[in-house]
């Protein structure tokens, strides 16, 4: 799977755990999560168990730490799928 | 010098009325929210009746954001969501903005038996099949018992004391007095207070096997004996929110709010489960005490009282509750003052009971009327004996009311009492 079919799939999973006050137009592959598109941090294992259903793929309490930003997702993500 | 308190705004989800004007209309007509639920009785459930709200998904995205409800499992809050917001905006008080500091002087005491139960079976089945990392975000905030404090607190943007009571079929009385008090001792400037009880068959489950609930109607939800009947045999388990917004007498008057009814003040005791208390029965010197400490916290005398909203919940103790009254009161016959019970129409919403029959009370006294006690053609002999039946209205009876009274009782032997006045 390419980054950018990655990166398609990856967005609406997004979108649903932004605040109000921030469009899905912000959403690029280089914003923090949490710092740029205002998720709440307790929204970002959300995100991960949406991912995983996704994907079809299992996260790591490691992996989790080092998801900050769109790209980090989206390089965890291709790791595990081409396993 | 404490401060008057007073409420001024209003919101109830119930069985038979969402929303004030709908409850209102329900109220008066004796309108029934007692149904029978198929699921009950695929899940051998000896009373199959119970008493639910109900909420279309259109009605939940008026309260809750798509987010807030993704994953969302939690009856109770839900109706404790739309009943405080109710009361918040009744009382034409708006949420702090998002970018505005928080609500220093509005405080939240809102409670519940447990909360949450169906969140927390889906949990609990998750964690049992060794996946408690597929719980998500959304459990705890679900399960804990301030959930629905919790919620409002946020869309309110609340920051006086957000908290919540626990008191089983008190709690919702006792929420007000404790709202009551925090405003009397000049400590906030408005309380959103209430409680709500999820519904469905965890949280009704455990009356169904104390046998307190009733078995004997299941093919005629309508027809169940109500309190105070001489056929009652156990009450219809039901559901819902009720939430009022005190506020200090002086900050109502100086913004021209509506002002529904006044908190005189009032008690809360327990048995102490002695003397004929227990865990689930009442000791009846401790009611007794419990009304008349309200009494004089209150400032009235017994014979004040025009209107009684009773806990009566057509069990075999409607008979001890009617005397508790009798001698509290020093009233009798045809001296007693008048009363009624919701659960012949809404069942018990047990934690919610207390506040959604305060907000019944309160209606009452505001436009003046007593609604009907329903199906209770044939009223309990001993009662009968203590007060005159036309005491128990069994129609809508327009009548002005000045001072009134509603008192809760619960398991633990809990007993809470408040006396309100038409202002």
């Amino acid at each position: 799977m390419t980054s950018e079919e990655i990166y398609e799939k990856l967005k609406p999973i997004i979108k649903i755990y932004l605040p109000d006050d921030i469009s899905a137009n912000e959403i690029n592959k280089s914003s923090d999560l949490t710092r740029e598109l205002n998720i709440n941090s307790s929204h970002l294992v959300d995100i991960i168990l949406d991912i995983e259903d996704v994907f079809d793929i299992e996260f790591k309490n490691e992996d989790m730490e080092k998801m900050r930003n769109v790209n980090d997702a989206i390089a965890l993500i291709q790791q595990k799928v081409s396993k | 010098m404490k401060k008057r308190v007073v409420i001024t705004g209003l919101g109830v989800v119930a069985p038979n009325g969402v929303g004030i004007p709908d409850f209102s209309e329900a109220i008066k007509n004796g309108v029934s929210g007692i149904a029978f639920f198929p699921e009950l009785r695929d899940l051998n459930f000896s009373c199959q009746l119970g008493a639910q709200p109900s909420i279309s998904e259109e009605k939940k995205r008026e309260y809750l954001s798509d987010l807030q409800l993704r994953n969302f499992n939690s009856s109770g809050i839900l109706y404790g969501v739309i009943a405080g917001m109710d009361a918040l905006k009744d009382a034409k008080l708006e949420p702090a903005k998002q970018e505005d500091e928080p609500l220093w002087d509005l405080g939240i005491i809102f409670g519940t038996g447990t909360s949450g139960v169906e969140k927390f079976r889906e949990a609990i089945y998750r964690i049992d099949a060794k996946n408690v990392r597929r719980l998500g975000s959304t459990s705890v905030a679900q399960t804990m018992t301030s959930g629905v404090s919790a919620y409002l607190g946020g869309l309110i943007g609340a920051g006086n004391m957000v908290t919540a009571n626990s008191s089983a079929c008190a709690t919702g009385t006792e929420a007000l007095l404790m709202g009551y008090e925090h405003i009397a001792n000049g400590k906030a400037q408005y309380m959103l207070c209430g409680s709500a009880s999820d519904h469905g068959p965890y949280i009704w489950g455990g009356f169904d096997a104390m046998k307190v609930t009733t078995y004997k109607y299941n093919d005629s939800p309508n027809k169940v004996a109500g309190p105070m009947s001489s056929d009652a045999s156990g009450f219809v388990p039901g559901s819902g929110a009720g939430a009022y917004l005190l506020e200090s007498l002086e900050s109502a008057k100086e913004r021209g709010a509506t002002i529904y009814a006044e908190i005189l003040g009032g008690a809360v005791n327990n048995g102490g489960q002695r003397n004929g208390g227990s865990m689930s029965a009442p000791n009846s010197a401790a009611v007794q005490k419990c009304i008349k400490d309200a009494l004089l916290e209150a400032k009235v005398s017994g014979s004040d009282i025009d209107y009684i909203n009773g806990h009566l919940t057509a069990t075999i103790k409607d008979p001890d509750e009617i005397e508790n009254w009798a001698i509290a009161l020093n009233r009798k016959g045809g001296k007693f003052p008048y009363i009624n019970s919701l659960k012949g129409m809404v069942g018990h919403c047990l934690a919610a009971s207390g506040s959604v029959e305060i907000v019944s009370a309160i209606l009452q006294v505001h436009e003046g009327f007593i609604f009907p006690n329903v199906n209770c053609e044939h009223l309990h002999p001993k009662i009968t004996s203590l007060i005159a039946s036309e005491k128990i209205p069994k129609k809508l009876h327009k009548k002005s009311l000045q001072t009134i009274a509603k008192a809760s009782f619960g398991f633990g032997d809990v007993n809470a009492c408040a006396i309100f006045k038409k202002i």
